[in-house]
């Protein structure tokens, strides 16, 4: 017999449905892919969603490609190296992107009221940030991936020019983002949706001491110490060193580990202290619109 | 040792701020029997649910479901048990069907999809299950989250107001599946619920909250009796308006 053919009201007899005996590693796994999937059925049957991703790196690299366009012909730096602002904000986009896909992931359970489902499940608070990272990592890559595929497309420039530094880059600014996506979804289990605004603002306070466009050098001091705190620091001026000096700075890449380790791991234990004292307070099962 | 008690509480209590919503509540709810715990709105039933459920800490106090301590292992315990509440819902651009397979997969369900056919010919879902959640009724709402509770065949259920906003024919047949589960699967189940004939129906024993504190206990039978009543409803009017002495007390 079919499970349609049965009445309503009638506990099906047959077997086979148990809960999932399995413990450890894959249990684990599949919890984390249960998040993927939730996330992953919201973004595929929603192209606004998807277009909306790739909308704003793809805007903001075409501004700077014109402005690259204008200023070449009287600029030495850009003769030398003339993807310097397309490949500059398409990897600060890949920072923003990366706190954005961590930050709006949450809000999305916040929005459904979902946390309290969630957290009553099985999950594990380390399985439901690997589940936010993992998103992180999916929404970074169609939003700057798109960015990616129109630069070549419109301008013929490829960041993939800078070769395996890239990879690098790429992970280096990913892990920040999620740091301070983490933080700032811990804002916001503390202090409800009204902060929800630090999901597309907080980003930009690091944003003068990153040495996107212009060296760490121009700064002044005290916020020259600032900028060798932050990891977007190193990844910048290793953009510069790949682009102007057709070299990679290693020294640059460990420091900026270093920090990443350091700033993801203060990002969790945020996260986790937010969820401990919203557990004290009982705002897992109330938060929503 | 055997677990005669699939939940024991111990002098619970719960206090936010200057408030105590609930206070030194102790009880048992006995394996594969239903209790019902009642109480005017403000009595601490959320508040102990949420406790139970391990999403509020309490401020003292033990919880133990299925025998482990949920302040310690509650991690153990969750996938055995599952809950059902108007305050949390879904994922609305979800289908159901969606919704059930995220759940299916975050309690380690095999076979998810006939698990899932399962519970949608039981629950009458089945021509909801490609329908975004957010597009259904309250009612069909309400059948969606007990699926969803129901997924993990949980050996604890915890349901805040199960049947709220079911009409009386939904409503009936919601519990008479729910029996039907209980008697086929010697689940606990602990319910908040303000419709007293579904509590006398169900219940085994009956737990009541007043101002976070539990003002009295026992069968559905046995307060009636007490409180000198003919309903669970009149015996919860009682109650909740504070003309608590059992009549049998008058009496002697």
């Amino acid at each position: 017999m079919k499970a349609s053919d049965l009445p309503m009201g009638a506990v099906s007899r047959a077997g086979g449905s148990r809960a999932d005996p399995r413990r450890g590693v894959v249990a684990s796994l599949r919890r984390i892919r249960a998040l993927i999937r939730r996330h992953a059925y919201l973004l595929l049957k929603s192209w606004p969603r998807l277009v909306s991703m790739m909308y704003y790196p793809t805007v903001t690299m075409v501004l700077w490609a014109f402005v690259t366009i204008y200023l070449a012909p009287t600029n030495r730096f850009l003769t030398d190296a003339p993807g310097f602002f397309i490949g500059a904000v398409l990897l600060w986009d890949v920072l923003f992107r990366g706190q954005l896909g961590v930050s709006l992931t949450f809000i999305e359970e916040v929005y459904a009221r979902n946390l309290g489902n969630l957290f009553v499940s099985p999950l594990r608070l380390h399985e439901f940030i690997a589940g936010q990272l993992i998103m992180s990592v999916l929404r970074t890559l169609i939003g700057v991936g798109g960015a990616c595929l129109f630069a070549w497309l419109l301008f013929r420039y490829s960041i993939f020019t800078m070769g395996l530094p890239l990879v690098a880059f790429f992970t280096c600014l990913l892990a920040f983002g999620w740091a301070i996506g983490l933080a700032v979804s811990a804002m916001i289990l503390r202090y409800g949706l009204g902060a929800e605004e630090l999901a597309w603002a907080a980003i930009f306070l690091v944003a003068p001491v990153s040495g996107v466009y212009y060296p760490i050098a121009v700064l002044p001091p005290a916020l020259q110490a600032i900028s060798w705190a932050l990891p977007p620091a190193y990844v910048f001026e290793g953009m510069r060193a790949v682009l102007l000096q057709q070299t990679f700075r290693v020294d640059y890449f460990r420091n900026a580990l270093l920090l990443d380790a350091a700033y993801v791991a203060a990002g969790a234990a945020i996260f986790a202290v937010a969820v401990h004292s919203a557990r004290k307070r009982g705002t897992l099962l109330q938060m929503g619109e | 040792m055997a677990v005669t008690h699939a939940i024991a509480v111990n002098d619970l209590a719960k206090r936010f701020g200057k408030i105590e919503a609930v206070r030194g509540v102790t009880f048992e709810v006995r394996a594969g029997t239903t209790t019902a715990l009642l109480g005017g709105n403000g009595a601490g039933k959320t508040t102990t649910l949420s406790m139970l459920l391990g999403v509020l800490l309490p401020t003292a106090g033990s919880i133990h479901v299925l025998g482990c301590d949920m302040l310690r292992e509650r991690h153990r315990v969750l996938p055995r048990m599952n809950f059902t509440s108007p305050y949390v819902d879904l994922p609305k651009r979800l289908t159901v069907r969606e919704n059930l397979r995220v759940f299916a997969d975050l309690y380690g369900i095999e076979r998810p999809a006939f698990r899932i056919g399962e519970l949608a010919a039981e629950l009458d879902l089945s021509d909801l299950l490609k329908r975004p959640y957010g597009q259904l009724s309250a009612g069909q709402r309400t059948r969606v989250s007990l699926a969803k509770s129901l997924l993990n065949r949980p050996e604890a259920l915890l349901l805040d107001e199960p049947t709220a906003s079911l009409d009386p024919d939904i409503g009936d047949r919601m519990r008479s599946y729910l029996e039907d589960y209980q008697r086929r699967s010697g689940c606990t189940m602990l319910l908040a619920s303000h419709n007293m004939n579904e509590v006398e129906r169900m219940c085994s024993d009956v737990i009541m909250l007043r101002a976070g504190s539990v003002v009295d206990q026992g069968s559905p039978g046995e307060l009636i009796a007490r409180y000198g009543r003919e309903t669970m409803e009149e015996v919860f009017l009682d109650i909740a308006r504070g003309v608590d002495e059992p009549a049998e007390k008058v009496v002697s």
